[in-house]
């Protein structure tokens, strides 16, 4: 009796610490998803009908995906989008995993001093410095062209792979190294051949981090785009499916959707190097 | 003979060249050097220099198309004065703060739960993180729907409820379902901070749940008991163990966060463009709109400059903390 009693009380504290709490987490976490697709193949006269339940589709349709891939530059802002994010990635990448090196191997005069400007580099934000660039990006001849962002985005993404690529250059094992350079090998060569193929689950995760902080990027893309083919996925749904004040919610969601189910797909492939380059990147 | 001595040479002047460039490369001084050059290029190019155009344009009256002339820090004085941007000031400061502190205390407590071991434990870790994945102005655009003037489902489900209650007292039979409209989410100014607030902590509280999350993973079990030996309840646990073990990744990630949502752009573009009646401007939406849209890119570079105070204030604290901690 008094056994079943307690059984009883831990079945129903764990219910109400645990269980209860993590669904209504989960629930609220996952809701707009839900939504974002429900309101994408619903007809316009369910969607603007408000005396009957949002949460039911009565009559799917797939018009809004339709008219999303076919009347617009949707399917154009996406090639835009990951274009943009593979150059900008690959830019900084090869900025990063060089410096990274660098900073957390080779002793030379101003290294700490370097190190520290990349950590004040790494919280500036594009806020502060979108104004400015704007006139950069015209006298270098690139407004409006997709090259504009692949030169800005490593200004948020360069600082990010270093300070990540230092942390994890410095959990492979100096010795490795220096056995390959008593061998003969020149630093160089111990830096390519040894260093770097350790390096590369460190270099996914600043890879998979900064090509989704791309492929999200708004403000920079905002203002240094005017033409609707130029776009990416975030300026194009957001700029050109809204005619005057016209929300049109279908087309709305459904770009909302698509632009989003890319990067949840590279994220589900890659879901520990991108927690790890999540991770990695704040504990410093 | 003297083919073969010329062609002798030359290999030798190759293998010297070669040799001297190694040489050169293997000086650690050296080396650093050159290999931070794409680093650094990148850094003065696009950050560097545009920093301090920004400055020098914060000092002029240019205005887009010319070249402007040198003002002082009349923009600053201007700005000062003006009621849009006193409010735009506080609410960035408010926004933050109290975005910050919602999303910690729920993001801790996110990563308790996730932290047990349970049935799909791993799923719903991966599925947990997707509201900060997804693109910001994409999931945003969601809640500019849910928070619809006319079609909100929030104010669906109190009007729903409301049904309800009604048909429940049996007193009458409506007509018009949708008796009440419910909140003016984002036409009205004290729900539209509480609305772009809401929207924040949803997007950034899985950061700070899964960062957590990992800190969390790092403290070892053989503390936890210990506490029970001493006969430390759950609360105890998590104040005197816990917390001290996690507080070093704790504060980067909470100052991590503070500086992207003190800048924040996005939510408020989509979401109220600053309105109604200028009452949700942050800087960086106060900015854009006066460079933008108004065309006056000093003011605008100016009232984007006015972020600099706190952020270095928040990066000199981060990099003192650091630096204890490297001590230590």
């Amino acid at each position: 009796m008094s056994m079943n009693r307690l059984v009883g009380e831990t079945y129903s504290k764990r219910l109400f610490v645990f269980w209860i709490p993590l669904f209504l987490f989960v629930f609220v976490l996952l809701f707009p998803f839900f939504w974002m697709l429900i309101t994408s193949i619903k007809t316009d006269a369910e969607l603007y009908n408000r005396r009957i339940s949002p949460f039911l589709v009565r009559d799917p349709t797939l018009d809004h995906w339709k008219l999303l891939f076919n009347d617009t530059l949707f399917v154009q802002w996406a090639w835009n989008t990951l274009w943009v994010a593979c150059a900008s990635t690959g830019i900084s990448l090869f900025a990063g995993v060089l410096g990274g090196y660098a900073l957390s191997r080779l002793v030379f005069p101003g290294s700490t001093i370097f190190s520290i400007w990349i950590f004040i580099t790494y919280l500036v934000p594009p806020a502060l410095l979108f104004i400015p660039l704007t006139g950069v990006m015209s006298f270098l001849g690139l407004h409006d062209s997709r090259l504009s962002l692949v030169f800005s985005y490593p200004t948020f993404l360069v600082p990010f792979c270093i300070w990540l690529l230092i942390g994890y250059f410095q959990t492979i094992p100096k010795e490795l190294e220096e056995c390959a350079r008593i061998d003969g090998a020149t630093r160089i060569q111990a830096m390519v051949k040894i260093v770097f193929p350790l390096a590369i689950p460190g270099i996914l995760s600043a890879g998979i981090f900064a090509f989704t902080l791309s492929w999200n990027e708004f403000l920079y893309a905002l203002v240094f785009l005017s033409s609707p083919e130029n776009k990416t996925v975030p300026v194009g749904v957001t700029g050109e499916l809204v005619l005057g004040d016209v929300f049109f919610w279908g087309p709305l969601m459904a770009g909302a959707l698509f632009g989003s189910v890319p990067i949840a797909i590279i994220y589900s492939f890659f879901v520990e190097h991108y927690v790890s380059g999540m991770t990695g990147a704040v504990k410093g | 003979m003297t083919e073969r001595f010329i062609d002798s040479r030359s290999v030798q002047t190759e293998q010297f060249k070669i040799s001297w460039l190694t040489t050169v490369l293997e000086d650690q001084r050296v080396l650093g050097y050159v290999l931070l050059i794409p680093a650094f290029l990148l850094i003065v190019v696009f950050i560097g220099y545009p920093f301090l155009l920004g400055v020098w344009m914060a000092l002029t009256d240019k205005v887009v198309g010319t070249p402007g002339n040198f003002v002082g820090l009349a923009n600053f004085t201007k700005l000062l004065d003006s009621d849009i941007f006193r409010v735009a000031a506080w609410n960035t400061v408010f926004f933050t703060v109290v975005a910050t502190a919602i999303k910690a205390a729920l993001g801790m407590w996110l990563a308790v739960l996730l932290n047990r071991k349970f049935m799909f434990s791993r799923a719903t870790r991966a599925a947990v993180l997707l509201p900060f994945i997804v693109p910001t102005v994409l999931s945003t655009l969601v809640w500019l729907w849910m928070l619809d003037g006319t079609f909100s489902v929030f104010n669906w489900i109190l009007r729903w409820f409301w049904d309800l209650e009604i048909s429940a007292f049996g007193l009458v039979i409506k007509e018009d379902f949708g008796y009440i409209r419910g909140p003016n989410w984002l036409g009205d100014p004290y729900y539209a901070m509480g609305s772009i607030i809401m929207a924040n902590v949803w997007r950034g509280l899985p950061f700070f749940a899964i960062s957590f999350l990992a800190a969390l993973q790092t403290v070892p079990s053989e503390l936890y008991d210990a506490a029970d030996i001493d006969g430390a309840t759950g609360w105890k646990k998590f104040w005197h163990v816990t917390l001290p073990m996690i507080k070093p990744v704790a504060v980067v990630v909470v100052v991590f966060s503070f500086v992207i949502t003190f800048a924040d752009f996005q939510l408020v573009y989509i979401l109220t463009r600053g309105g109604p009646n200028n009452s949700t401007h942050l800087l960086a939406t106060l900015a854009y709109q006066q460079s933008m849209h108004t065309g006056n890119l000093g003011e605008g570079a100016a009232c984007a400059l006015f972020m600099l105070p706190l952020l270095l204030i928040v990066i000199i604290l981060q990099l003192a903390y650091l630096r204890r901690q490297g001590v230590q």
